[in-house]
């Protein structure tokens, strides 16, 4: 079991971070993706209710990430460092993702009348949104499979691409993809009242939900390049523990979908996408940068450590209710 | 281009992007929450009007800035991984709390955009000045951060290593408040004479137009206010940087000599071949005066810093001297707008008043951007000043020029979207002529 400190405990709430920022706004990133992939009769009303449901929330979806980052950077600055050396072009080609989606939806949303300005902004977001999640995916699969040194020997194609241009991160990122598509088709369901629209993404969630089990056996399978990780969650006692309830919040979720029990459905959609994150820090739990660096060992001196820690007390007593109110305005039931 | 180089032109790039946004989304909130304040009062719709036009403008400037603003976050570290490394446990903090505040800003301009016809008026209003006070919270704690790297206190370095990390002494670093105060002021003096500006360029051809008129009365209520008083805090910042960061001082003044009694340099070029500032205006004393409130006192020079610690004295001298320059202005047309409103309460009639206004519109701008010139090239060569310098700090990453570029068309594209996109949709006479009609002053009517 992990030990109670409070760097432990600090790397925690930046999971719980990533988390959010993963099943928030990783389900608007999927918004895009069902934004590119529209079909059928019902193609535009398809479109708008993607932007409606994301309209409201995704400036404050996004800003779990900058939470996550600020936190990392203030608790663990040479993990912060090592990431923003090894990982700098994934990451740069990442913020062009980000800037990119987040300006065309707003453009889209408030800017120009016209169909085409429109058309063109929504495929600049669509593509945006396709392409951002699998450069975060593999950002986590070079660190799951302890890549990230921060060091530039070994010229450019060495310290700076190898780490993250791997099939094995390269398929964290497609699990990311496909992911984030299946959040967003479950919670889609749940936006409209419109029978037909309902059943369009009931049938892309169930679409996307199956394809995460290849998905994610494809990383199993490549996970030679990161063996730790791979005895971790297989061959482990604490591995097995994580992934059973994964497997089994998938089960519930496709079956929910099945019977059509939407709410169920995104309780487990939420629960499968939270445990796999959770597994993955399991797995490499003390480690925060495999090989090498722990949790502890990466840590900023006590005193940060407490003040930041009183400080996301204070925030959260400011950040939770204005959460709450927000979903509450915009995403309880019957609208 | 060295990757140093690139390196820090990425940077100056993003963050002169971003302050724009920055600066709107904490002035344009107030002008929002203002327009919708004054529709309840008075039941007037032109204020309803005015209110859901400058908060679909907000919207787009808004998401651009968060966006950019998360460039930002990222390239600390992608660009100055040696300063992370190092400075993150000291200054983290206001990074934090800065999190906390935007992520409140987030959350209720969503709620104040999309809750028109979900939530009660009262509380409507509330999410505007919630949007509004998290704003002005999430600027400050930033230039916190970047006060510290002026004024670095909270730590004692020892052998390349920070130790007796006191974040809280880091916070209340010297010159945190003075450049809290001036960035604050800055950016409501900036967008208050923004919108102004736009407001009175649309009044020249029709000037009885209702809907400009109170548009730009709410403008000028957020600016001129603002950049009255801007020249005092400025006065503050000046002191302040003369005695902690007496390089940034001398170069922002061209000063190259030690020397009482040390006059003001008004305009010129600075010859950095000769040691002189050739072709300026001196008053005498006046810098004394100025930095110390004592026209004898010793104002240090460049001399009194070694040669490979200079920063680029033209550059910073020139940035400093129109920022000077614009403040004053538009404290100029601030106070005759004053005047014009008290004495005629009509600002809209006085063509030379609305042509200055309408001129100074993107000057506050300009201002900020040149302010930022000055702290920043004015620190070089260090990234924390006199302890951890920006070459030390920059990222191994080699072919920083090719991600310099990109970011830079990148913002370039992005900046002609959103002027367009203002210009077409945000920036022109509502549809109906209604507003004039109804709304023409009694002023008017009579003559």
């Amino acid at each position: 079991m992990p030990e109670l400190t409070l760097a432990n405990a600090l790397a925690a709430v930046l999971l719980i971070a990533l988390n959010a920022y993963v099943v928030l706004a990783g389900a608007d990133f999927g918004g895009g993706v069902w934004d590119l992939f529209a079909w059928g009769p019902r193609r535009q009303q398809q479109r708008d209710l993607i932007a409606h449901a994301i309209g409201p929330v995704w400036e404050a979806n996004h800003v779990w990430l900058i939470l996550a980052v600020v936190l990392l950077f203030t608790c663990f600055p040479t993990v912060f460092a090592q990431l923003a050396i090894t990982l700098h072009v994934p990451l740069t080609l990442m913020l062009f993702g980000v800037v990119l989606r987040g300006s065309a939806f707003a453009f889209r949303s408030y800017g120009s009348e016209s169909d085409v300005a429109e058309r063109r902004w929504g495929r600049t977001f669509a593509i945006a949104s396709l392409v951002t999640p699998i450069l975060l995916g593999a950002c986590v699969g070079a660190v799951a499979a302890g890549r990230v040194h921060g060091s530039a020997a070994g010229g450019f194609v060495q310290g700076f691409i190898r780490p993250w241009l791997t099939p094995f991160a390269l398929s964290i990122g497609l699990l990311a993809l496909c992911l984030f598509a299946f959040l967003a088709a479950v919670y889609l369901t749940l936006e409209t009242t419109d029978a037909e629209l309902r059943e369009d993404f009931r049938r892309r969630a169930l679409a996307a939900g199956l394809s995460l089990f290849p998905a994610a056996l494809l990383t199993l399978v490549l996970a030679g390049e990161a063996p730790d990780m791979r005895a971790g969650l297989l061959f482990s006692i604490r591995g097995l523990l994580i992934q059973l309830p994964t497997a089994l919040a998938a089960v519930t979720a496709l079956a929910a979908l099945g019977s059509r029990r939407y709410r169920l459905a995104r309780v487990a959609a939420v629960a499968q996408a939270s445990f796999i994150i959770w597994g993955w820090a399991i797995a490499q739990y003390p480690m925060m940068l495999p090989p090498e660096t722990t949790i502890a060992g990466a840590a900023a001196p006590a005193i940060t450590l407490q003040l930041v820690a009183g400080a996301l007390g204070l925030g959260a007593l400011v950040l939770l209710p204005s959460l709450a109110y927000l979903f509450r305005v915009f995403k309880a039931a019957g609208h | 281009m060295s990757d140093l180089l690139a390196a820090r032109s990425q940077m100056a790039v993003s963050l002169g992007f971003h302050i724009l946004f920055a600066v709107v989304g904490i002035g344009m909130p107030l002008l929002m929450v203002v327009a919708e304040w004054r529709w309840r009062r008075s039941g007037e719709r032109v204020y309803l009007e005015l209110a859901r036009r400058w908060a679909r403008g907000t919207a787009i400037l808004f998401a651009v800035g968060a966006v950019s603003g998360t460039v930002l976050s990222f390239e600390l570290g992608l660009l100055w991984p040696g300063f992370m490394r190092l400075v993150g446990p000291v200054i983290g903090m206001p990074f934090s709390l800065e999190g906390f505040a935007f992520f409140t800003e987030a959350i209720f301009l969503g709620v104040y955009l999309y809750g028109w016809e979900r939530i009660s008026p009262r509380a409507h209003l509330l999410a505007g000045v919630l949007v509004a006070v998290s704003g002005a919270l999430s600027g400050v704690f930033v230039v916190i951060a970047n006060a510290w790297m002026n004024t670095p206190t909270g730590f004692t370095f020892v052998g390349g290593r920070f130790t007796a990390i006191d974040p809280v002494a880091g916070m209340l670093n010297p010159a945190a408040f003075q450049q809290t105060l001036h960035m604050t002021l800055a950016a409501y003096a900036a967008t208050g004479f923004a919108v102004a500006g736009i407001h009175a360029f649309l009044l020249l051809p029709d000037p009885t137009n209702g809907f400009h008129r109170r548009a730009l009365a709410i403008g000028l209520l957020v600016g001129a206010p603002a950049a009255l008083l801007q020249p005092l805090s400025g006065d503050i910042s000046a002191r302040q940087v003369a005695e902690r960061q007496p390089a940034k001082l001398a170069a922002a003044e061209a000063l190259f000599e030690t020397r009482a009694g040390a006059p003001l340099t008004l305009g010129g070029w600075p010859d950095m071949e000769r040691r002189q500032t050739r072709f300026g205006l001196e008053v005498p004393k006046a810098l004394s005066l100025l930095a110390y409130h004592d026209p004898d006192a010793t104002v240090k020079g460049l001399d009194s810093v070694p040669r490979d610690e200079w920063p680029n004295v033209p550059a910073v001298h020139l940035a400093f001297q129109v920022m000077v320059g614009i403040g004053s202005l538009l404290a100029l047309v601030g106070a005759w707008a004053g005047w014009e409103a008290i004495r005629r309460r009509d600002l809209a009639s006085n063509r030379m008043l609305l042509r200055a206004i309408a001129a100074s519109g993107p000057l506050g701008f300009i201002a900020i951007e040149a302010g930022w010139c000055v702290t920043e090239l004015g620190r070089q060569p260090w990234i924390v000043s006199g302890v951890l310098r920006t070459a030390d700090a920059v990222t191994p990453m080699p072919g920083l020029t090719v991600t310099f570029a990109a970011f830079s068309l990148l913002y370039c594209f992005l900046g002609v979207v959103v002027g367009w996109l203002l210009y077409t949709q945000i920036i022109r006479s509502p549809e109906s002529s209604e507003w004039t009609r109804v709304y023409s002053p009694p002023v008017r009517a009579r003559a």
